[in-house]
């Protein structure tokens, strides 16, 4: 493999060159990105003190005492049941239940993110599949496109909160149990960016490039995949993005109708039942964790397929 | 006879009303002719070309092309067809753009590769089937996009202005080549351009084309050789073409010069 006499952009940026751009990128970054973490945490930490102030100043009034500024510090950071934990409480409690617990424990929080993980994957796949499947035959079936489009909007329009648990119990009622119910509302919700963003990648391509391949006289199957498919990659991408996190939201409601004990949904709705505070908020930066992760690593295969295709300039 | 369209009519629907685009358009193209479409921007030269490829149909008159209809002519892939812009795609290298219609008609891996290299050699664009488009200046698309229009040896190439981006010295080269092809391969070529001088020397038959509605107002026989130096452009025979050809077109213009 030669590579032709010519100068490619960026030729002569070899890779040392391009490392250190990204260390340098980092390096960059990390100034603002500290700044906007450590304002979020004095916010944090000050809600934490006023929404919490009113139980420690109840406790005084019960004892007779006047409760001085110091006082209502040292009550309110640091309470069993807060209405708002401090950050370093919820920061100790991710750090017993990830660290110092063996992944493969029901106490670990590692373990009940993969539960609902599995079951957002599986139902992102499903959704994904079937969103692509329903687009292509939109574009090119007029009936298709008249019939199914409102169905699709229809199905959106149904809070989850409502049929989340009339999925669990009819798909209870025949046995089904499991990952399976849950993934199911997590295509539900995941299926449905993807077919906009399909429908409208499909239909990207521009009369020219429609009319080429006319003149080759090519069939609707070799349309579809030599132009309408590759064209549609960007969109596919940017509405993966949205529908993985959907189906991510989809998988903790699915958790929440049966009273599950595992998975991040059954933290919450444990966590609420008894009042445990820490354990709520250290499951939504989980869940915040996991979504963040899913949108990056869909991000990563965007850059890498793009830029093999020459897209990404 | 390559093409034979007998009293042409076409007449677009638009929201502001009708445009007739082609009027009354009668002309026979045969076999290893090399005809030349000139006239004023929007005389419908390109839509009398796409309703050759089939890509446009005609609302009057009759038109075959290999004595079949042009849709079937289409179906049968007849000919090649290099548009007035490149489109490229633009997530193909230039190698896999030239090899799309070769993929689509089913030609195995080895010939795909073996042609691709002919064309772009043709073209002089070889070394750079590994590049993307963008990589390329507009006139290496444009001789791309011609390449990929001769990959699969259509014996009928329809033309829209492919040289219309090129400078003059590039263009010169390429219009040898392009003689130099149609004189070994005997192919037919109908080609748009609005280059006087381009039309006079590539051409057997100018047609020469007026505006509002797009008819034909004249066509021109040359006289010239078949066998064509660049210096050909120097002689009284070539001048004397010329002028005809400028006469048509002002002629066309009617009142409105
Ligand atoms: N798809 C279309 N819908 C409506 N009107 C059209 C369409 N295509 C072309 N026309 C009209 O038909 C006429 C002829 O257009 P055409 O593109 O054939 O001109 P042209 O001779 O190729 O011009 P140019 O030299 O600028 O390329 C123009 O008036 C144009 O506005
Ligand atoms: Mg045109």
């Amino acid at each position: 493999m030669s590579d032709p006499p010519l100068a490619a952009p960026g030729a002569g940026t070899g890779r040392s060159g391009r490392v250190g751009l990204l260390v340098w990128r980092i390096s960059g970054a990390a100034g603002p990105v500290l700044a906007v973490i450590l304002a979020l945490l004095a916010i944090w930490y000050a809600a934490t003190v006023w929404l919490n102030a009113q139980w420690v100043l109840d406790q005084a009034a019960r004892a007779d005492r006047m409760a001085g500024f110091g006082d209502i510090l040292r009550g309110t950071l640091n309470q069993e049941r807060p209405v708002l934990p401090a950050p370093h409480q919820v920061a100790a409690e991710l750090w017993n239940t990830v660290a110092l617990q063996p992944v493969t424990s029901r106490r670990s929080l590692v373990w009940h993110a993969w539960v609902t993980l599995s079951a957002t994957l599986t139902g992102f796949g499903i959704g994904t599949v079937l969103g692509i499947a329903l687009a292509i035959g939109i574009v090119h079936n007029r009936a298709m496109d008249m019939s199914v489009m409102p169905w699709a909007i229809a199905s959106q329009t149904i809070p989850i909160l409502a049929i989340a648990p009339m999925i669990i119990v009819v798909l209870n009622s025949v046995g089904v149990q499991g990952l399976l119910p849950k993934a199911i509302i997590s295509a539900y919700l995941s299926f449905f960016p993807v077919v906009v963003g399909m429908v409208t990648g499909l239909r990207s391509p521009d009369a020219a490039q429609l009319d080429l391949m006319r003149t080759y006289s090519a069939s609707r199957a070799q349309t579809l995949w030599k132009l309408r498919f590759p064209a549609s990659l960007p969109y596919l991408f940017a509405s993966l993005k949205v529908g993985v996190a959907a189906s991510l939201v989809g998988a903790i409601v699915g958790e929440l109708p049966t009273g599950a004990v595992r998975g991040l949904g059954a933290r919450l709705l444990s966590g609420s039942y008894y009042g445990q505070t820490v354990q709520i908020w250290a499951a939504l930066l989980m869940a915040a964790f996991c979504a963040a992760l899913l949108v990056g690593l869909i991000g990563l295969i965007q850059r890498l397929t793009l830029g093999r295709m020459g897209l990404a300039r | 006879m390559v093409v034979e369209a007998r009293r042409l009519d076409l007449t677009f629907q638009t929201a502001d009303g009708p445009v007739q685009a082609l009027s009354d358009v009668s002309l026979d193209i045969r076999a290893g002719d090399f005809v030349s479409f000139i006239g004023p921007s929007g005389c419908g030269k390109t839509t009398f070309l796409r309703v050759i490829a089939g890509l446009e149909e005609a609302t009057g008159g009759s038109v075959s092309v290999n004595g079949m209809t042009p849709d079937e002519a289409r179906r049968a892939r007849a000919y090649g067809y290099v548009f007035q812009a490149a489109g490229l795609y633009p997530w193909r290298t230039i190698g896999r753009n030239v090899k799309l219609p070769l993929e689509i008609m089913g030609f195995d891996r080895a010939e795909q590769d073996r042609r691709m290299r002919d064309v772009l050699r043709l073209v002089e664009l070889e070394g750079f089937e590994r590049k993307y488009p963008w990589q390329l200046s507009g006139g290496m698309q444009q001789r791309a996009s011609i390449a990929r229009a001769l990959a699969f040896d259509a014996a009928l190439l329809l033309m829209d202005e492919p040289f219309g981006a090129l400078d003059e010295i590039v263009r010169d080269r390429l219009n040898e080549q392009l003689l130099d092809l149609w004189a070994r391969t005997g192919k037919t070529i109908c080609f748009v351009t609005h280059s006087i001088p381009e039309a006079v020397y590539l051409s057997t038959r100018i047609v020469v084309m007026s505006p509002r509605p797009g008819r034909i107002a004249d066509v021109i026989d040359s006289p010239l050789p078949r066998e064509r130096p660049l210096d050909i452009r120097d002689s009284a025979a070539f001048i004397e073409v010329a002028h005809r050809v400028r006469e048509g077109l002002r002629a066309g213009m009617g009142d409105d010069v």
